[in-house]
């Protein structure tokens, strides 16, 4: 087994290196530069703002650099579409939006907001469907592809945890209306279609009262 | 037994269940359907209760207790590792939805057909020897032991489920029941076509190379093939029943949306990689392969050349366990006395 135990550790490095490769390689240093055109609404610490009733804007502290960069890539392409953000993505070259990612994903989040007038009858339904899901209507939980305590996993899916509810909100929504279609496979459009709108309302407020990742 | 309960025998109850599904399958508006497959006329069916319902219920406290105990149980099996588990698998991996999802092989009617005789260790066994097999091929593992509390409350969850229905129904007329079999594949399976379906809709959660996603010590994303993934003896291992439960399942949250050639196309490539030993392997690949042949391996790859290299061939547990067979896996002889 000592040859063989060689050979896999030689697989995971290469493995690991692989992976590492795939990772977002920009600079954070030039980054917090290029954050000046970002920062009158995503804020010098990348918390975002939670507006109620108009267009939230992330928060984007601590998020997974690699879902970041493809995200700003999206809107760059037209993927993603966000009349807001066109302006600010066309003013820096793919260089610049890796050192952006990279900048955001290490700063540390602070809380979430929009749900704090959440009823308790709402808190319960929003944490049923993001830990147990309702697969009577095949509502999977977030919770199986954002982590255990959606703070997200991988590259692909990210931290929801901590997100501002209303923002958390407007995406489902942009799902259900098809004004946002860039999820890979379309694993999150299958579930938003499937959600109404309080379970939108309550579990994005739910979720907004949980914790982020902490940054590394 | 079989044809006890038809049509005009159904409850009220399984009634409702009918209405409940009909609603799910009605939304076909949405961009993603479901399109999950409707009772058959005369089948039974059985939505089992909920979480909520058991607190809701008159149950004994302490019931309550050890059925609560047996649902974290089975959707965070992950916590008996190391113990009970010696890979990345929990039960609600491959039993989706708590065990509660129908073709995803709800675990209800094992409390309602067992014991029974099983030809995969060819004699009747109870409830508590199904969970065993479970352990000891699908989590690669050691089952908790017979009466122990963790095995208590498993079947204590397992037969919650099943509240309310009849014992030693036709198996075969309950809706949803196991990961039911797909018409044979017309192109055959091919790797290269499975791989290909593999890398466009599997990829993102398993990983190209089939370890799923562990983060911070925990899993997300089961893993598929290698160490840490269920072994050559687990029933999943059969193409037929990986390519059901694909076909029904799978990607997550959109069932039903690859063919069923595509399906078992992608089972195949997946049950072509290697994977932990079979716990009944007698020291010799061809010749496990051989004894349990007509019961079981003749819907596996175990034991066959693919891409050059004989699968199965090797003395590898996993790394995590120091025995190929649990105890409690063992042959009965049943005597009257």
């Amino acid at each position: 087994m000592g040859m063989k135990s060689q050979v896999i550790t030689a697989f995971t490095i290469l493995t690991f290196s692989l992976t590492a490769a795939h990772a977002v390689e920009g600079d954070p240093v030039a980054g917090k530069q290029a954050v000046a055109v970002c920062q009158s609404c995503h804020q010098p610490d990348g918390s975002g703002m939670n507006i109620p009733g108009g267009e939230s804007w992330p928060k984007l502290a601590g998020l997974n650099a690699s879902y970041l960069y493809k995200q700003l890539l999206d809107i760059k392409e037209g993927t993603r579409k966000s009349p807001t953000m066109n302006p600010f993505v066309d003013m820096l070259n793919e260089q610049q939006l890796k050192d952006v990612a990279v900048y955001y994903s290490q700063l540390p989040p602070n809380e979430g907001k929009g749900g704090e007038k959440a009823t308790d009858e709402q808190l319960a339904r929003g944490e049923k469907l993001a830990t147990d899901g309702d697969w009577n209507r095949y509502i999977v939980p977030c919770s199986s592809c954002h982590g255990s305590d959606n703070q997200g996993a991988g590259d692909h899916f990210p931290g929801i945890a901590g997100q501002h509810a209303g923002y958390i909100a407007d995406q489902l929504r942009a799902w259900k209306s098809g004004k946002r279609d860039n999820d890979p496979q379309h694993l999150m459009l299958a579930i938003a279609e499937r959600l109404d709108d309080e379970d939108i309302v309550a579990v994005s407020a739910w979720l907004s009262r949980q914790p982020a990742k902490p940054a590394k | 037994m079989d044809g006890l309960f038809t049509k005009s025998s159904l409850s009220l109850a399984v009634a409702a269940g009918v209405l409940s599904f009909t609603l799910q399958a009605a939304n076909t508006e949405h961009r993603v359907p479901t399109n999950i497959p409707q009772p058959e006329e005369g089948q039974f069916v059985h939505v089992p209760p909920t979480m909520d319902d058991l607190e809701k219920s008159n149950l004994h406290p302490e019931l309550k207790r050890v059925i609560r105990r047996g649902h974290d149980l089975f959707v965070n099996t992950q916590q008996l590792r190391g113990k009970n588990v010696f890979n990345g698998m929990n039960c609600s991996s491959c039993h989706l939805g708590e065990g509660r999802q129908p073709f995803s092989a709800p675990v209800w009617p094992a409390a309602v057909v067992l014991p029974n005789y099983r030809t995969k260790n060819d004699h009747v066994n109870s409830l508590e020897e199904r969970i065993v097999g479970c352990f000891s091929f699908s989590m690669n593992g050691k089952p908790p032991e017979y009466g122990s509390d963790n095995m208590l409350a498993l079947a204590a969850y397992h037969q919650w489920l099943a509240k309310g229905v009849p014992m030693y129904q036709s198996g075969k007329s309950m809706y949803g029941r196991g990961f039911p079999k797909l018409p044979e594949p017309e192109k055959g399976m091919s790797f290269e076509r499975g791989k290909q379906i593999y890398e466009a809709n599997c990829s993102i959660c398993h990983a190209a190379d089939g370890s799923g996603l562990v983060q911070n010590g925990e899993v997300v994303f089961p893993p598929l093939w290698g160490d840490t993934s269920y072994n050559w003896g687990a029933g999943i291992s059969r193409n037929f029943t990986l390519s059901s439960f694909i076909k029904h399942n799978m990607p997550l949250g959109q069932p039903n949306s690859l063919t069923g050639q595509e399906s078992w196309d992608v089972a195949s490539y997946i049950n072509s990689h290697e994977r932990p030993q079979d716990p009944r392997y007698t020291g010799n690949v061809k010749e496990t392969r051989e004894k349990y042949l007509d019961t079981f391996h003749k819907y596996t790859n175990y034991g066959l050349e693919v891409n050059g290299k004989l699968l199965g061939d090797h003395d590898n547990l996993g790394g995590e366990k120091d025995f190929l067979k649990p105890d409690a896996l063992r042959p009965r002889t049943f005597s009257a006395e």
